[in-house]
């Protein structure tokens, strides 16, 4: 039994590399994921300050190219400790329950050069919707660099529950700026 | 010989532009106070917002005060007022006019250093003049607060002495600025 294990585990460990060979990890310190919100109409920026990203892309055939995004909630920074407070909260991320957001493409399509529009599965507070983000991409000294700018709606993921759902306070849209840098191959 | 109306009495903007600032701190001052020790909710968020534009709003009619105060000088204070009761009206309203300006500018510079730029009215933006620094923030809420204190007691200095203007010395100074008193009362 005990030998199995190891043996399956060893055989993973050996084969892992020819399953998944083209997937980059990312450059964390040159990208970043940030959320845009507007509250009584001033921007506000939150950063998630750590996400995992894994990306396997070749512009000459985006077809075959896909990307996983993993993004941990509880990092999400306001930049304002009572702001962090509230937004971990169950009314906002709950943290505590959905400690993950998700970003899984499911196609990538050309759209103009140097453009692409990924569409994928967008998994934030237990909710999964379908979502298309535009992307543009560029080779940049060995790293590919992918950004772009995600419109979302707060509510759709119930993010903003109870008295929060006025929108007069804190709109529903949400922008998510991404920026998506390879790690140096 | 008349003397001429301006030498008397205040013009009635400069009587609007008083009663309009003095009605805003009023409103302003207690609500920054209430506002501070809410827990946060979305009213919480709303109160902030509109303290912020009570304040430009006051920032902007002084800047509006001071113009037209250039242009149409003060009264001069009633004959035989001593002469420690002139500096001393004298220096309260340089000091008072300069916290019109101190502080709303105060609260600007911290909402910036805080990182939560001021909305005028949730539409038009004011320039961040500092970027967002926690301790800088911090040190620029306390800076506002005294500022705030220091506006208080200067108004309860204002309001003391313009109600003895009115009540133990039976001079005109009050009625200056409320022009219904001195209409009432015949000299």
């Amino acid at each position: 039994m005990r030998k199995t294990a190891i043996a399956l585990a060893l055989g993973a460990a050996l084969l892992s590399p020819f399953i998944a060979p083209a997937l980059a990890q990312v450059d964390a310190a040159k990208s970043s994921v940030v959320a845009v919100s507007r509250q009584m109409g001033v921007p506000v920026e939150g950063k998630f300050r750590r996400f995992s990203a894994q990306v396997s892309f070749d512009p000459a055939r985006p077809a075959e190219g896909k990307a996983s995004l993993e993004i941990d909630i509880a990092s999400f920074d306001l930049g304002d400790a009572d702001f962090n407070r509230e937004t971990a909260k169950k009314e906002w991320f709950d943290a505590a329950k959905f400690p993950k957001a998700t970003f899984v493409t499911s196609a990538i399509k050309p759209a103009g050069p140097g453009k692409f529009d990924a569409a994928g599965k967008l998994t934030i507070k237990g909710k999964t919707l379908d979502v298309v983000a535009p992307v543009t991409y560029k080779a940049e000294g060995g790293q590919q660099v992918f950004e772009g700018v995600l419109p979302i709606k707060r509510l759709q993921f119930n993010i903003g529950e109870g008295e929060w759902k006025d929108t007069a306070t804190v709109a529903d849209d949400v922008q998510i700026k991404f920026r998506i840098v390879t790690a140096k191959k | 010989m008349k003397m001429s109306l301006p030498t008397l009495g205040y013009s009635r903007t400069a009587i609007a532009l008083h009663w309009a600032i003095a009605l805003l701190i009023f409103c302003a001052f207690p609500l920054g106070i209430y506002m501070a020790d809410l827990p946060f909710s979305p009213g919480r968020l709303k109160l902030y917002s509109y303290h912020k534009w009570i304040g430009v709003t006051v920032f902007l009619l002084a800047l509006a005060r001071l113009a037209w105060r250039w242009q149409h000088p003060a009264p001069p204070p009633p004959a035989g007022m001593p002469a420690w009761q002139r500096i001393a009206s004298i220096a309260t309203h340089h000091l008072l006019y300069l916290l019109l300006f101190a502080v709303p500018i105060s609260g600007w510079l911290m909402s910036s250093a805080k990182g939560f730029q001021t909305v005028y009215l949730g539409i038009i933006p004011l320039p961040d003049l500092l970027t967002k620094d926690k301790a800088l923030g911090d040190a620029l809420l306390l800076v506002h607060q005294i500022l705030n204190f220091t506006l208080a007691t200067l108004v309860v200095t204002h309001l003391t002495a313009a109600l003895k203007h009115y009540f133990v010395d039976r001079d005109e100074v009050l009625g200056r600025m409320i022009p219904l008193l001195n209409q009432r009362k015949p000299r």
